[in-house]
């Protein structure tokens, strides 16, 4: 009878119960802990960046022109200049990207016969895999010097180098999220689109990529994230002068390579190393929010769909 | 002669059933006892207010329309719908007088007692001995000659030893469709539980698979309690001693197989069987 | 009708090019690479230390520095990651707190690397009192792969059939012993290859470790995990920009950044390479 060997057994199933409970809690502090690293990175980034602001105002932190920590008279922290400069660098590799993301994405998803696809698709994979150190090398020795040929510059170290680096890093983001997208639409909307009439090219921009575009906009915004918080391709290709940029064809210098270039000569706890933990602060906000948007965006979509 | 649980819930031997009529095998003791049961998905009830008693030693047989709520019924007495997110029941189904929804019982040791065999033959992807071993191992049994010789028992029992004997330490994925149903039925046999639930076994086989689990199915009766869903009638006719007739998510009728296939006291029951609708 | 046809071809044009651009700039880089930087590989630019201020000799030490970081980084990120993905899709239930850790997963994957490079500065090298070395390095690194790790282990666990799972509950297995025996075994092949795809993603990274371990110049091997380390991707950033005669060692700047590339596709290949053989293991 059951009863009989349940009581039988209630001894072993009480130490089994808690080491099943003690599994489960184990993982669970396994889940928990990206939790806690988040919040951690957040924590430590307002902890060590508060110390900057003793002596640096927060108005003239965030609108400040002038970016001189090692002044012989009166150091300046003022962000704006990298501020522009980011967003910069960021809109020029947009600007190059999405088009050239999304239509490759279009042409995956609707155009491309499965072997091109097949093809085409771990050449992205490959793309993605490149280190930003590389890429940053050949916007050196090899965009550098056609941008300083076509447009007469000294030496092509500029805003249009950085955008087009961060283009081909942010291609990849782009193109493999924007072809999910539109993969995933309903074939549904494809049918009665050429049922009507349309040419396989009208259903493409009239009605696929208005019904993806949320989708799209999500894996901009992605691409944007990867792009601000891009550290190396910047540090190396821009020229990196913290002055305010004037134009495409000048050097600029962004959040992260102010970061990257200032921190490995600070002494520890001075207020200069505080306020560029007050940098990587407002660039860990910058992309949080981007990517929240992003995310925002891809889960209402996904919702919608369903 | 009655017996009190110690949940207070008093089981009849002879408890009221629809039809009024629980007639023959009385010597047999009431091994599965449902009592109002309600089974939720979510906001939508699945199952609503079935009652029913199964005996010991016996083949009770489920039917119904597809999503009727027979798959979910079967999979409520090894609570493997607790797998499942947002489920809720509401009710008792008690296995030898123990409420299998007490806090108090280890749903493991459930399950060790009532073993199931699922819809598609769903062998791990393991040896065949180790398939069988599987359920003992889990158990703590490591003594080698007892797993060997309960694996060849477990086997012989479903009748594949003979097919299966020279090739144990081969994948179960080489077995055909029907031998890897078997293989499952040995799998549960092997932790020695005392009710099997079968659900649809037979569904994805060739006539001839079929006829050698139905074959199986009356040779286990001998030692186990069966419940076993079906959607083929003439399948239940052929091996279930009680047939239950389920439509959405109601007990619509439960007697003796042969009642039910011939004299059914239910309109809506001799129109299934009949085969006017479903 | 047929200027429907000509705008649908000039349209597919336009996406063709748009295509095209996108493999050309992978060519680019490849052949690049491939040409300029296969002059400079021999045998003792891979096993030897740099002579003459860095313009003269091998890599040795970066590459060895390199291959230890992700060492590092892998023995963090792998358990870690692994444990958060067998939570997320085993036990966690619908809720309030697994999509704040679903939440917190998609964001930490968006954090700047330069950002993981600070926290680690003040986590480890600081706080810890890990210095600047190997061990902090590659704890940064591993931090920063966790999310890479936890989504492509979630990936290998969503592969294994539910009946694997229920018909291992139904026989009396409790849900740790189903999952150790029947569901880790048929994943673990797809997990790692998911992570062994993000650690070589770690491994040219160079942010990260700026400030938390890399060195400028060692004519040494490290001795220990607490020592400074030469790493391949900050060796080409300093070979790039860094050094007094950059034109002059452009030679091994390229040969680095070949090195580096090869090592991360060879990682890549290790990994399809270890799926295949571990699923024909797990089918004895």
């Amino acid at each position: 009878m059951l009863s009989l060997s349940l009581k039988y057994r209630k001894k072993t199933w009480i130490s089994r119960r808690l080491k099943e409970k003690l599994i489960h809690g184990f993982f669970f502090f396994n889940g928990i802990i990206s939790v806690i690293i988040l919040l951690g990175i957040f924590a430590l980034l307002i902890f060590t960046a508060i110390p900057a602001f003793r002596e640096v105002n927060l108005k003239e932190f965030l609108f400040g022109i002038q970016w001189n920590p090692t002044a012989y008279v009166k150091n300046s922290y003022g962000i704006l200049p990298m501020l522009v400069s980011t967003f910069m660098v960021t809109l020029g590799a947009l600007f190059i990207a999405i088009p050239l993301g999304v239509g490759t994405a279009a042409y995956l998803s609707d155009v491309a016969s499965p072997r091109v696809r097949e093809i085409t698709k771990p050449i992205i994979e490959i793309l993605a895999g490149i280190p930003s150190v590389v890429i940053g090398f050949l916007g050196i020795v090899l965009v550098g010097p056609i941008i300083a040929k076509i447009f007469g510059t000294h030496n092509g170290l500029n805003a249009l180098n950085g955008s087009i680096l961060l283009a081909v890093m942010a291609l990849p983001t782009i193109i493999s999220i924007s072809e999910d997208t539109l993969t995933n639409i309903p074939d549904s909307y494809n049918q009665a689109s050429l049922a009507l009439g349309a040419t396989k090219w009208q259903t493409i921009i009239k009605v696929k990529i208005p019904a993806g575009l949320s989708g799209i906009i999500a894996a901009c915004m992605l691409g944007m994230g990867r792009a601000i918080g891009e550290t190396m391709t910047v540090l190396m290709a821009t020229g990196c002068a913290p002055a305010m940029p004037e134009s495409f064809l000048g050097p600029v210098r962004t959040l992260t390579s102010s970061i990257a270039i200032e921190l490995g000569e600070v002494a520890y706890n001075t207020t200069h190393y505080y306020a560029l933990f007050a940098l990587g602060l407002v660039l860990f906000i910058i992309t949080f929010l981007v990517n929240l948007t992003s995310d925002i965006i891809l889960h209402k979509y996904e919702k919608v769909n369903r | 002669m009655s017996v009190l649980t110690k949940h207070g819930i008093k089981m009849e031997q002879k408890p009221l059933n629809h039809t009024g009529k629980m007639a023959d095998n009385k010597n047999s003791n009431i091994k599965i006892f449902i009592k109002n049961f309600n089974f939720y998905y979510g906001a939508s009830q699945a199952l609503k207010n079935i009652s029913l008693d199964i005996r010991e030693n016996t083949v009770v047989g489920i039917i119904g329309p597809s999503g009727c709520g027979k798959s979910t019924f079967l999979r409520c007495f090894n609570r493997m719908n607790d797998t499942i997110v947002g489920v809720r029941y509401q009710g008792d189904i008690l296995i030898d007088g123990n409420n299998i929804f007490d806090k108090e019982l280890d749903i493991v040791d459930l399950r060790r007692n009532v073993g199931m065999v699922f819809q598609k033959s769903n062998p791990f992807p393991k040896s065949i001995f180790e398939n069988v071993a599987y359920g003992l191992r889990v158990n703590g049994i490591k003594d080698k000659e007892y797993l060997t010789h309960k694996v060849e028992k477990s086997l012989k029992d479903a009748a594949l030893w003979d097919e299966v004997k020279d090739r144990l330490a081969n994948s179960a994925f080489d077995l055909s469709g029907g031998q890897q149903q078997r293989l499952c039925i040995a799998r549960a046999l092997a932790v020695e539980p005392e009710i099997l639930l079968l659900d649809e076994p037979a569904s994805a086989l060739d006539p001839i698979a079929t006829a050698k689990v139905e074959e199986l199915i009356h040779e286990l009766k001998k030692k186990y309690t069966i419940v076993i869903v079906t959607h083929n009638m003439q399948q239940a006719a052929r091996i279930s001693d009680y047939t239950a007739f389920f439509m959405m998510g109601e007990l619509i009728e439960y007697d003796i197989t042969s009642k039910i296939f011939t004299k059914p006291s239910k309109k809506t029951t001799e129109d299934y069987i009949t085969g006017r609708f479903g | 009708m047929k200027n429907r046809k000509a705008e649908q071809f000039l349209g597919f044009l336009i996406l063709r090019a748009c295509v095209f651009f996108v493999i050309a700039a992978l060519l680019i880089i490849l052949i690049d690479i491939f040409t300029k930087g296969a002059g400079s590989i021999n045998w003792e630019f891979l096993s030897a230390m740099p002579k003459k201020g860095m313009t003269e000799g091998g890599i040795f030490p970066a590459i060895v520095g390199t291959f230890l970081v992700t060492l590092i980084t892998a023995i963090l990120s792998i358990p870690l990651g692994m444990g958060c993905a067998i939570y997320l899709h085993e036990y966690a239930k619908k809720g309030k707190i697994t999509r704040l850790i679903r939440m917190s997963i998609r964001n930490l994957s968006g954090v700047p690397s330069i950002v993981y490079g600070l926290f680690g500065v003040v986590l480890f090298v600081q706080l810890l009192k890990l210095n600047t070395s190997i061990l902090s390095a590659g704890l940064t690194l591993g931090l920063m792969t966790l999310p890479w790790t936890i989504t492509a282990s979630e990936e290998a666990l969503k592969n294994v059939p539910k009946a694997y799972r229920d018909g291992a509950l139904a026989l009396g297995a409790t849900k740790w012993q189903s999952i150790r025996t029947n569901v880790l075994p048929y994943s673990i092949p797809g997990m790692l290859t998911g992570t062994i795809l993000g650690l070589s993603r770690a491994a040219g990274e160079t942010a990260p470790i700026l400030f938390t371990g890399a060195a400028f110049y060692l004519p040494f091997l490290p001795r220990s995990l607490s020592d400074q380390f030469m790493a391949l991707p900050y060796h080409l950033y300093v070979m790039a920009t860094q050094h007094h005669a950059i034109e002059k060692v452009r030679p091994i700047a390229y040969g680095t950044a070949l090195v580096l590339i090869v090592l991360i596709f060879c990682m890549n290949l290790f990994a399809i390479i270890t799926r295949y053989k571990l699923r024909k293991v797990r089918l004895k």
